[in-house]
């Protein structure tokens, strides 16, 4: 029951005390406008190009962009703890790490389903890109698989931040990588082999994959594969976030860099 | 001569300071090196290699204004985190000449995007970019340069009174980087945009290194670019003389 409380209560309270985007000022530019931005601008480039459909980029951006506020939320769930001084406290409390940490993500999930969804309405509007309700129902469970997989990479640069103090500077640059790698603009095929092969082993590849497969008419059946291998890769980079955390952790009381900032 | 003094010492120090920063100097090269990738393979894609040196070209001055967008815009927001900002502006200097040589050298930071990009296109994409007009190409990259920080200058006036002044720097990277032509013709996009282009000095900026690069001529576009430098300037002096008042009349200078 303790885990439980820890994981359910002590993940909002800690998204809504150190996630510093919430207050409108910041939540609407960040992550509704850019992202809507974002969508214009790549489906602007393809048009010049003469390169994919309008549909292609808001499909693709609307997924990628999950990656800012779950990266950029997880990394808070430490750098931020640590920037106010209260990471100590948490450390040496008898609570269990894993609804402590797992707890965090939660919260972070809902967040970055949220920002892909208005991003894809918005995006799709604008630019008159049209998804049937029933795409939307079976984009659900799409849209999930990419935040949790997009989460699982925002708790290694969570862990990292134990360790490093530049976490913003960090979460770009995983950001602008997933930009790069994740399908979201250039198709894998357009990629040269090894950063194809790269791709793969990235959270989003295969959502952004499995959502455009779905916008197309495919049913939740027909990319359950592809949607497998989302939840795979969340499943080990949040495997990986932990283990890390327990690992900077330990080190961090060994070396007494815990509270250097 | 002491505002000239006092303009060349607060930049030289600012850029220094910069260039010190991971998120100032690091990133602000690094991220427009990812959105230029993506256009070298979209544009490859789409079989318009032609067009390759004009986005490299754009993609290189669209981190000038990576550079400048957020550092710029909160600028006077970091010296009030700071504590500075109260002595700043009671110091006999116009605060003016105080911030513009910071948001200068934001937009400073930015050449070594433009060396960067240019670098990553030819040696990773080997895309080669002609440069036939030596003298004005410089210039229009200069121009570049002094209008984009003249406009964060006036972002940086204008969003004095938000706490969360970076994130409406932020927020303007996609829109400039669209409207000002960088990868994307302006005559593609809607027809009511066009006034907001040609009210920004990249727009003409770029333009002049486009035409100075493939043999064009930039001289009207070079002027169009300084004209509204110096315009973003006078509208920043006045608006920041006026916001400054109002912030001591409504004891809100230190508002942290």
């Amino acid at each position: 029951m303790t885990s439980l409380r820890i994981f359910f209560i002590g993940g909002a309270i800690s998204f809504r005390a150190l996630f510093g985007w919430l207050t409108p000022a910041i939540y609407i530019p960040t992550m509704i406008l850019t992202p809507i931005f974002q969508i214009i601008f790549f489906a602007y480039i393809g048009r010049a190009a003469g390169g994919r459909s309008d549909e292609f980029y808001v499909i693709g951006n609307a997924l990628q962009y999950a990656a800012v506020p779950c990266l950029f939320a997880m990394a808070s769930t430490i750098a931020d703890e640590r920037f106010w001084q209260t990471l100590g406290p948490i450390l040496i409390s008898p609570a269990r790490r894993l609804p402590l940490f797992l707890g965090r993500a939660l919260p972070v999930i809902v967040n970055g389903l949220l920002t892909c969804a208005v991003s894809l309405l918005v995006g799709g509007l604008l630019l008159g890109v049209h998804f049937p309700g029933r795409v939307w129902v079976t984009l659900v469970p799409v849209l999930l698989a990419a935040t949790f997989s997009c989460t699982g990479l925002g708790l290694i640069t969570a862990a990292i931040g134990l360790r490093v103090r530049e976490t913003a500077v960090l979460s770009n640059v995983f950001i602008g990588l997933l930009l790069v790698f994740c399908g979201a603009n250039v198709p894998l095929d357009d990629l040269p082999g090894a950063m194809s092969s790269i791709s793969r082993v990235l959270p989003l590849t295969h959502a952004i994959e499995a959502a455009r497969d779905v916008a197309a008419g495919a049913s939740l059946g027909s990319v359950d594969s592809l949607l497998g291998r989302e939840v795979l890769i969340g499943v080990v980079y949040s495997a990986l976030g932990f283990g890390l955390i327990r690992f900077l952790e330990q080190q961090s009381r060994r070396l007494a860099t815990l509270e250097r900032v | 001569m002491q505002t000239v003094k006092l303009l060349a010492f607060g930049w030289a120090l600012h850029f220094k300071m910069l260039s010190q920063s991971a998120f100032d100097g690091f990133l602000a090269i690094l991220w427009p090196l990812f959105f230029a990738t993506v256009a070298f393979f979209i544009y490859r894609h789409g079989s318009k290699e032609a067009a390759l040196a004009p986005v490299a070209l754009g993609a290189a001055v669209m981190g000038v204004w990576t550079a400048t967008s957020v550092s710029a815009s909160s600028a006077l927001q970091r010296e009030r985190r700071l504590g500075t900002l109260e002595l700043l502006v009671a110091a006999p200097t116009n605060l003016a000449f105080v911030l513009l040589p910071v948001t200068l050298a934001t937009s400073t930071i930015g050449l070594y995007c433009i060396v960067a990009t240019l670098l990553w296109a030819r040696f990773l994409f080997g895309i080669h970019v002609p440069i036939a007009h030596p003298f004005p190409f410089a210039l229009g990259i200069l121009g570049v340069v002094l209008t984009i920080g003249a406009l964060g200058f006036v972002m940086a006036v204008v969003f004095v009174r938000s706490r969360r002044a970076w994130a409406m720097g932020a927020l303007t990277e996609f829109p400039v980087w669209l409207l000002c032509g960088f990868l994307v013709p302006i005559s593609l996009l809607p027809e009511w945009t066009r006034p907001l282009s040609w009210a920004l000095g990249p727009t003409w900026g770029m333009r002049a290194i486009h035409a100075s690069a493939f043999g064009g001529t930039p001289w009207a576009d070079l002027a169009g670019c300084y004209a509204l430098a110096i315009g973003y300037v006078a509208v920043g002096g006045l608006l920041l003389g006026r916001m400054i008042d109002a912030a001591r009349r409504q004891a809100t200078l230190s508002l942290t």
